[in-house]
C-alpha cells in the first residue's frame, strides 16, 4: 500500500505516494524527477547518492523515503545559485576536481556537510570527511585540492 | 502481506505499532543496508521511530549519563562529557562508517543490532553499561553483557524497544580506550577489537573493565585480563598478562577480513595497545580521540 507524504527538495515541496520499502534515492530521482543524485553501489560503500537531510549526510540508496517527510532534503540541484555556482562546484572545476563525474553529486554534498561544520579543514580531515565517496577514476588529489580551495572562501 | 509504516511522535504509539508486530527502523544504517545487501528483506510492517523525541539526547546526572535510543554516533563524538568521561565511546563512535554514517546511524540501532563487530559495543559493556527495554506491558534493564546472545541477536523480545542506555559515572582516576585493527581509516568494521577502562587510586590500579570485539561470538569481557591489572600498578608486566589474557580468551572466525589465526596474533597487539592507553589516560596522558588511527601512528 502507498502512503501520502511530503518530500521537499532544494525548498520546494513535491505532494508524494510512496511504497514503504522505496529508498529516498529511488523517490528522488524516480518520483521527483531530480536525477543528479547517482546510484553506485546501492548499499551505503560509494556515497555517490549522498544527500543532505536537515542539513547532515545521508546515502539515501539506503535511506527510507518515508523517513523523509516533512524534511529538508537538499541534493546536488540544490547547491547552485539560479545564476552563479556554489564555490565548491566552481574551486572542483578550477581544480579538476571532476573526471567521469559519476562521483561529483556525492563529493560535492559530502564536501558541503563538512564545511558546514569544519570552515577551514585539514588535507587529514578533508580525506577522512570524503572517505565513504570513492572516485573510481581515483581524482582524489583534485577533489581535496578543491575543498581544500574553497575553504575559507566564501560559500 | 501488504506493506505499512508508521512513524509516530509518541513512544506509546510506538510501542502499540511493536506489539501488532511492525519492526522498527530508525537511521537505517544496518537495517535498511542489510536488506540491500541480501543479508534479510526489510519488515513488511515498518515502525520508523526517528520521530520521538524522548528517544533523543544525551543527559548527564552528577557524572553518570543516559544515552536516548536515538543518539547518533555523531552525536556521542560531539558531547563534551563523553569525551572527557568516557572517551573509549568517543574513539568508537568517531571511527563508525563515514560521516553519512555517524549521521544517521543511532547507538540503539547499533546495540540492537548485536553484531560482535560493533565499535560502540565494548566501550558500553566496560563502562557497566546498562540497556532500558520496553514494551506496551512494561519496563525491564539489562546489563549490557545479558542483552547479546550471539552475533546479530539479543535477548530483547519482539514487542520491546530499547529506549536507552544507562552508563554510571566512573571513578575518579578513570581512563578508557578503544582501539580496533583495521585496514582502512573510515568505511570499515573491526578486524579485532579491544577497550579498556581502568581506574587508578594512588599509582594501583583498582578497578578494571577490559573486553574483546570480533573476538568472539558476541562482545564481552575478558575477566582474566580484569584481574590481571587489578592491584597491580598497571606497568608493563601487568600490561603484557592482560594482553595474554585477551589472545587466550579470544575465538575468532575466518572471514573475508582476516582469517581466524591471524585475528588470534592481533588480539594480543590490539589487547595491549587499549589496556596500556587507557592507562596512559588515566595517568593524565593525552590520546586524541580517536585513538585507533592516533595508535596506528596517522597522526
Amino acid at each position: 500500500m502507498k502512503v501520502d507524504a511530503t518530500l521537499t527538495v532544494n525548498g520546494t515541496a513535491y505532494p508524494v505516494e510512496l511504497d514503504p520499502h522505496i529508498s529516498l534515492l529511488s523517490a528522488v530521482r524516480d518520483v521527483v524527477g531530480l536525477t543528479g543524485s547517482k546510484e553506485g553501489c546501492d548499499d551505503s560503500e560509494c556515497g555517490a547518492c549522498m544527500m543532505l537531510l536537515d542539513g547532515k549526510p545521508v546515502n539515501s540508496c539506503s535511506y527510507l523515503a518515508l523517513q523523509a517527510d516533512g524534511r529538508e532534503i537538499t541534493t546536488v540541484e540544490g547547491l547552485a545559485g539560479t545564476e552563479n555556482l556554489s564555490t565548491l562546484q566552481r574551486t572542483f572545476l578550477e581544480e579538476g576536481g571532476v573526471q567521469c563525474g559519476y562521483c561529483t553529486p556525492g563529493m560535492l554534498i559530502s564536501a558541503t556537510a563538512l564545511l558546514s561544520q569544519n570552515a577551514d579543514p585539514s588535507e587529514e580531515e578533508i580525506r577522512v570527511a570524503l572517505a565513504g565517496n570513492l572516485c573510481r577514476c581515483t581524482g582524489y588529489d583534485g577533489i581535496v585540492r578543491a575543498v581544500r580551495s574553497a575553504a575559507g572562501q566564501t560559500a | 502481506m501488504s506493506r505499512s509504516f508508521v512513524a509516530p511522535t509518541s513512544l506509546e504509539d510506538a510501542l502499540a505499532a511493536l506489539a501488532a508486530g511492525a519492526r522498527p527502523v530508525a537511521g537505517g544504517t544496518d537495517l535498511v543496508v542489510g536488506a540491500r545487501q541480501g543479508k534479510a528483506p526489510l519488515p513488511d510492517a515498518l515502525l520508523a521511530i526517528h520521530r520521538i523525541d524522548a528517544l533523543r539526547g544525551i543527559e548527564e546526572v552528577d557524572g553518570a549519563i543516559r544515552l536516548g535510543a536515538l543518539v547518533t554516533h555523531e552525536d556521542i563524538v560531539a558531547h563534551p562529557v563523553v569525551r572527557e568521561r568516557f572517551p573509549a565511546l568517543a574513539d568508537a563512535s568517531a571511527i563508525v562508517g563515514s560521516h553519512a554514517t555517524r549521521a544517521q546511524g543511532t547507538i540503539g540501532g547499533n546495540v540492537m543490532n548485536g553484531s560482535p563487530a560493533m565499535d560502540a559495543g565494548g566501550p558500553l559493556l566496560c563502562f557497566d553499561g546498562t540497556a532500558t527495554l520496553r514494551s506496551s506491558s512494561g519496563e525491564r534493564v539489562l546489563p549490557l553483557a545479558d542483552l547479546w546472545t550471539g552475533p546479530g541477536s539479543t535477548a530483547a523480545a519482539p514487542g520491546e524497544l530499547l529506549v536507552s542506555i544507562d552508563l554510571p559515572a566512573p571513578a575518579p582516576g578513570t581512563g578508557s580506550c578503544y582501539v580496533r585493527l583495521e585496514y582502512r581509516r573510515q568505511m570499515e568494521i573491526a578486524v579485532v577489537g579491544a577497550s579498556a577502562v581502568v581506574t587508578l587510586d594512588g599509582g594501583t590500579v583498582t578497578h578494571a573493565r577490559v573486553a574483546i570485539t570480533a573476538l568472539a561470538p558476541t562482545i564481552r569481557r575478558v575477566p582474566e585480563a580484569e584481574r590481571a591489572l587489578v592491584g597491580s600498578d598497571g606497568g608493563p608486566e601487568a600490561v603484557d598478562a592482560a594482553a595474554d589474557a585477551v589472545a587466550a580468551s579470544s575465538s575468532p572466525i575466518s572471514d573475508v577480513r582476516g582469517s581466524a589465526e591471524y585475528r588470534l596474533a592481533m588480539a594480543r597487539v590490539i589487547g595491549r595497545r587499549a589496556v596500556a592507553s587507557a592507562l596512559a589516560r588515566a595517568r593524565g596522558e593525552a590520546i586524541p580521540i580517536p585513538a585507533s588511527p592516533a595508535l596506528h601512528g596517522a597522526h
